[in-house]
């Protein structure tokens, strides 16, 4: 059948296509940051660095600092991160296995909340945080990712699988809840906390307006607070901010390809069942 | 069981605490403070705020800025949602295809873009949009076309942020699509098939159907994500030129945390709010017509 064949070779094409276009920016940039100074301001473009430099690193680790907001990043990412899986894990595992007066009422009325963007509460958290001494620190920027109604959510689905007979059977052995939660709980959650941990990683690494607004002095930037202050200074220097760029994306990058089919099914499940 | 009842609530109080006072309280608040003056000088001692009832949101509808914010916003929930739906549907169609070699390779590239730092990506941008050096208009002058100012240019700045909020954003919608896909019944197909139904026709009367719900959840999702734009102006124009890409958070931000307004700025999110909720709204009810 030579019209399937076709068929098939414009389909490959196309998803040939797809990714070139698609790839094509972060190439780029990788590319660029190896350049040196000026050379992505010259005609015809270069597509690769000749020669290639590492310059425009050692800038940014020597002069512009930008070691002490990846240090940031990953201290209020990876906090963030341990806190939110234990925390939304503990919720999301009570709301469906443990029975307590006024429990499903709250869980309906979270869920509401996801409808609610944080935008409508930030200026009062950011005047809550100021009362409290958390402007301008880490754990200010951290805190309020260690607890989301999406995590509880995505917890609680999947909890709702554990069969009870297991949790039964330990409380007629005696077992505290305490212990049935990290003895037997925990192992069946990991895969979803996995995902879960996944999930707020990215998102604090990659989260914008929140620590735009908390953190103050750039002793305390994160990454792309750093290198969106950088950019408005250093317009002219593309190859600069281009390794800026790099600093800041190969982190995610690798964690999510370590990581990815366990985000595939975090994104399914909210999907799906949602 | 009692050890099970106090052990529920002591379980899910440390979340419960830190939503309720991180969100649900702030939201609360937040509603008040757009009925008072709060400005710089409440910030230092907040019983200076006044109740001014709804005179913020007078003021604010009246606001030209603020209606062209509102106008941007909406151009990028009305035309960029749309076209990133189309987009991921159309990856999601090709990835799903029995034709399709190296799927799972294609999926991670296509997805990719979706993890990266949103700041990072928008400073890549910037350059590829570049009017003389981008590759943008390098590609474009190849087939053609002439040179573009897309960020300089009032006319074409919001679209070169919706090309990068595309790019960003559609493989997430695609890996939620190619999972509605294959739920679709193979039979569907086949008995389209013999029915003598072209591709188009297969597309429309099972493909779109099938999808039906999925296909709601994901526009419903990216019109929610795109009134949230702030990011991309934020770095690659500053809301200009001539506030043609100024959005409604940016004016949000720049009313509260740059002038400490913070009375106009609750206003700007609570009927920030109020648009998103209506726009999820007129999806359902959109649904609900189609059906």
């Amino acid at each position: 059948m030579s019209g399937r064949r076709a068929q098939s070779l414009a389909l490959n094409l196309a998803l040939a296509g797809g990714a070139a276009l698609t790839l094509a920016p972060l190439l780029w940039m990788v590319s660029a940051s190896f350049m040196p100074a000026g050379q992505t301001n010259s005609l015809p473009p270069h597509l690769l660095p000749a020669p290639p430099v590492l310059d425009h690193y050692r800038a940014l680790f020597a002069r512009l600092h930008l070691a002490r907001a990846f240090a940031n990043s990953t201290t209020i990412a990876v906090s963030a991160t341990m806190l939110a899986v234990l925390i939304n894990g503990m919720a999301g595992f009570a709301f469906a296995k443990l029975r307590f007066a006024g429990r499903d009422r709250i869980f309906r009325l979270l869920l509401i909340g996801l409808v609610i963007p944080v935008q409508v509460g930030m200026l009062p958290l950011f005047l809550l945080f100021k009362s409290l001494g958390l402007v301008n620190t880490l754990a200010g920027a951290a805190i309020p990712s260690c607890a989301t109604i999406f995590g509880i959510f995505m917890v609680r689905q999947y909890a709702l699988g554990i069969p009870d007979e297991l949790l039964d059977a330990a409380r007629i052995d005696g077992a505290s809840e305490a212990r049935i939660f990290f003895a037997i709980a925990l192992p069946q959650l990991k895969p979803i906390l996995v995902t879960l941990g996944l999930f707020t990683f990215l998102s604090t690494w990659n989260d914008f307006l929140w620590p735009l607004v908390i953190l103050s002095d750039d002793a305390k930037y994160t990454l792309p607070v750093a290198l969106a202050s950088l950019s408005g200074e250093h317009v002219q220097d593309t190859e600069l901010m281009m390794a800026g760029a790099v600093l800041t994306v190969i982190p995610v990058l690798v964690v999510f390809l370590i990581l990815q089919r366990h985000y595939v099914r975090g994104l399914l499940a909210g999907g799906v069942k949602g | 069981m009692g050890g099970e009842r106090h052990a529920g609530w002591g379980f899910a109080a440390p979340a419960l605490f830190l939503i309720v006072t991180c969100f649900f309280l702030p939201v609360a608040a937040g509603l008040l403070l757009s009925l008072t003056d709060f400005d710089i000088y409440a910030v230092a001692s907040p019983d200076t705020a006044r109740f001014v009832g709804l005179a913020n949101y007078g003021r604010l509808l009246a606001d030209p800025v603020f209606r062209q914010a509102l106008g941007n916003t909406l151009y990028f929930v009305v035309v960029g949602g749309p076209l990133s739906v189309a987009v991921s549907l159309a990856a999601a169609l090709l990835l799903a295809s029995k034709l399709a070699r190296f799927p799972t390779f294609y999926r991670s590239v296509y997805f990719a873009p979706v993890v990266t730092t949103l700041v990072a990506v928008a400073v890549v941008w910037r350059y590829l949009d570049h009017p003389r050096y981008g590759l943008l208009d390098q590609a474009l002058g190849a087939i053609g076309i002439r040179p573009i100012d897309w960020l300089g240019d009032p006319h074409w700045a919001m679209p070169a942020i919706i090309v990068l909020a595309v790019w960003k954003n559609f493989g997430y919608n695609m890996l939620i699509l190619i999972a509605g896909l294959q739920r679709i019944p193979d039979e569907l197909y086949e008995a389209a098939a013999l029915d003598g139904a072209g591709w188009w026709s297969r597309f429309r009367h099972v493909t779109l159907p099938g999808l039906g719900p999925m296909l709601l959840f994901v526009s419903v999702l990216t019109m929610l994500g795109n009134f949230q734009l702030f990011a991309e102006p934020y770095v690659m124009t500053q809301g200009g030129p001539l506030r043609s890409t100024t959005t409604l958070v940016m004016l949000m931000y720049e009313e509260g945390f740059r002038w400490w307004r913070m009375g106009h700025a609750a206003t700007i999110a609570c009927l920030h709010l109020v648009m998103m909720l209506a726009g999820t709204l007129l999806h359902l009810r959109m649904q609900h017509e189609a059906r």
